[in-house]
């Protein structure tokens, strides 16, 4: 690679001051990879803009922030907003909302879709196989506003399948009328969350186990292990890496569960089960033109988010030796 | 999986008893995925007056057409279709050609700025600045209001960058190098030598990043909720699927021509038709390029 990168004779010939030689030596490099500067850098800058100058923006929450107003004009307030947050009654049943739907998130979405891989690379059949997978990806495909419609279609009281299907078993006697009812809010959302991404977070386990070496198997039936035994002896330790690394991500993401399901699946009567962080942050921030409110929700989301991922790093690092950073 | 067709051994009554049991819980799987998808086109192709009478399952009772006859006759739908579709164009467009040119500035290692550009694009993954300073930043770009606020702001996306990287990464640098020897410079070489051998990456980042676009509905809602021009198909269903529910709060611009539409066939129908238009595209593309996703989606895991 040193072959092109400098090609200048006599590199050598500067032997005074090193500084010198090394940044002129640096400057000759950024010309001989003029091209590739001009491929990066218009991106870098848009990242810049869109990504990193929104941080600017956090100052606002130590503002009261007034549209119009330049920054310095803006009245300096120090943590009033965060007291504000912390003494809403409104907060603590936000986050209530939150973590009880991310930790339902967390169990069933993540250990079902293992649950799925192991299952279906156990079949047999290779078309049912192909067939089982290419079906179990498509609602990942589609919308939360189509997955939000087939939900409240399903749960509907009239002719909703699940209704349907419950009074068929006589299980019920009467509808239920899923989605006027808080307490069932936080599984129906943890459910809709499962029908949509079991498939999708089946596909890095899958490729995890096809890569497990078939001979271990061989030799585990040679010694009288049932197919039970194979999956729990040899083929969930062989995703464990898999398993660890996607549960510190997961665990890192565990307040920011975004609120497009609550929005969409949520309505006044279940107001109070289905608010979450990000949809407080809209109602009572954005929609009211409490910038600086919103904000500082914002700001707590994402240090809760970073510490998290921290935490859920470091205690896995001891326990499985294994790190993602 | 050569294990499970191995032949050569006598399976058990317990193996014969786990297939059937795991066969059982496939089946039971694919009934809970597709069954929502045929009920939904069943009643779409359904007389709206007999589908209130209830009991369709997958196959309509008295099949017409008449629901989306309906629903095309509503501008709203034709002009969200039309940016629906302009979005996906132009945002898959714009974000394959900038995923794959950093991608390619990153890939090569003897690259001065490789591990600035690297670092500072892999930290926007793990923060964001929030939705209030980013929808102030948008207003202060003058982007609320228009097309642009749809693909500009997403354009760079790192997880995109990082797959297109490794697969560059899996790629024989000797051809860089000679072609480099003939006298090529490093965007000739991207364009000529590494686009075309990426196709299998770039299929995997165009579906995602297609998907994305016409998925999306959340910015239609805050930045284009009142403005009619920009509409989208994903916010148009919203709309009308928002719009019986109890309370309906979350509407912004609210439609006259949308009730006239639902007082015309059933709110049902016309909600069912609605989502079959919004789901199809996607359906058609995706079993496609299924081969290149998993392998992309591994690709992306490995090296997060």
């Amino acid at each position: 690679m040193e072959a092109y990168t400098d090609k200048t004779p006599g590199k050598q010939a500067a032997a005074g001051a090193a500084e010198q030689s090394g940044l002129s030596r640096f400057w000759r490099k950024m010309k001989s990879q003029k091209v590739l500067y001009f491929m990066a850098i218009p991106f870098v800058l848009w990242v810049f803009v869109f990504s990193y100058l929104p941080l600017w923006g956090w100052t606002m929450a130590f503002q009261d922030f007034k549209p119009g107003r330049t920054f310095m004009e803006q009245d300096w307030v120090g943590f009033k907003h965060f007291v504000d947050l912390f003494t809403d009654e409104r907060f603590y049943l936000v986050m209530r909302n939150t973590l009880a739907m991310s930790f339902m998130g967390l169990i069933v979405g993540f250990t079902v879709p293992i649950l799925f891989a192991v299952l279906l690379s156990e079949l047999r059949g290779k078309y049912f196989k192909r067939t089982v997978q290419t079906v179990s990806y498509l609602p990942h495909f589609v919308s939360w506003v189509v997955v939000a419609g087939i939900v409240t279609k399903m749960l509907s009281t009239e002719g909703g399948a699940v209704n349907d299907l419950l009074l068929g078993l006589n299980l019920i006697d009467q509808p239920i009328q899923f989605l006027a009812k808080g307490e069932w809010f936080w599984s129906i959302v943890t459910a809709s969350d499962l029908w949509k991404e079991l498939g999708w977070n089946a596909i890095i386990y899958l490729a995890a186990i096809s890569g497990i070496d078939p001979e271990l198997y061989e030799a585990s039936r040679v010694d009288g292990a049932n197919r039970l035994k194979q999956m729990w002896h040899i083929t969930l330790p062989g995703i464990r890496t898999t398993i660890s690394v996607l549960l510190i991500m997961s665990i890192g993401h565990l307040i920011s569960i975004g609120f497009e399901k609550q929005f969409l699946l949520g309505n006044n009567l279940v107001m109070d089960y289905s608010e979450v962080l990000d949809l407080y942050a809209l109602n009572y921030g954005l929609n009211l033109g409490r910038f600086s409110f919103g904000t500082a929700i914002g700001i707590f989301n994402s240090v809760v988010s970073i510490l998290l991922l921290f935490a859920a790093n470091g205690v896995l690092k001891k326990v499985t030796k294994e790190s993602i950073m | 999986m050569a294990r499970a067709t191995a032949g050569g051994f006598n399976a058990t009554r317990g193996e014969k008893t786990f297939d059937v049991i795991n066969i059982i819980i496939m089946l039971i799987l694919l009934v809970i995925t597709l069954y929502p998808f045929l009920n939904v086109l069943a009643i779409s192709l359904n007389n709206s007056q007999d589908t209130v009478r209830g009991g369709i399952t997958i196959l309509p009772r008295e099949f017409t057409f008449e629901n989306y006859r309906v629903i095309f006759a509503y501008e709203g739908l034709l002009q969200g279709l039309q940016v629906s579709v302009l979005r996906t164009v132009v945002g898959t467009v714009l974000g394959l050609a900038s995923a794959s040119m950093l991608a390619f500035t990153l890939s090569r290692v003897d690259f001065q700025a490789r591990r600035f550009v690297s670092v500072f694009l892999a930290l926007t993954m793990y923060f964001s600045g929030g939705l209030i300073p980013v929808y102030l930043l948008m207003r202060d770009l003058h982007l609320i209001g228009t097309f642009w606020v749809y693909v500009l702001p997403g354009m760079v996306g790192a997880f995109n960058v990082f797959i297109i990287r490794s697969f560059i990464d899996g790629l024989p640098y000797a051809l860089q190098e000679s072609a480099k020897l003939d006298g090529a410079n490093d965007f000739t070489i991207y364009w000529r030598i590494i686009l075309p051998l990426c196709k299998p990456a770039l299929a995997t980042i165009a579906l995602f990043l297609a998907v994305g676009q016409w998925n999306s509905w959340f910015d239609t809602y805050l930045y284009n909720g009142s403005n009619e021009t920009w509409t989208t198909l994903q916010y148009e269903l919203m709309k009308v699927l928002q719009s019986t529910q109890q309370g309906g709060a979350n509407m912004r611009g609210s439609n006259e021509d949308l009730s006239k539409l639902m007082n015309q066939v059933s709110p049902e129908s016309i909600k069912m038709a609605i989502t079959i238009v919004v789901t199809v595209p996607i359906l058609v593309v995706y079993p496609f390029l299924q081969r290149y996703f998993v392998g992309g989606m591994t690709l992306g895991a490995v090296k997060a």
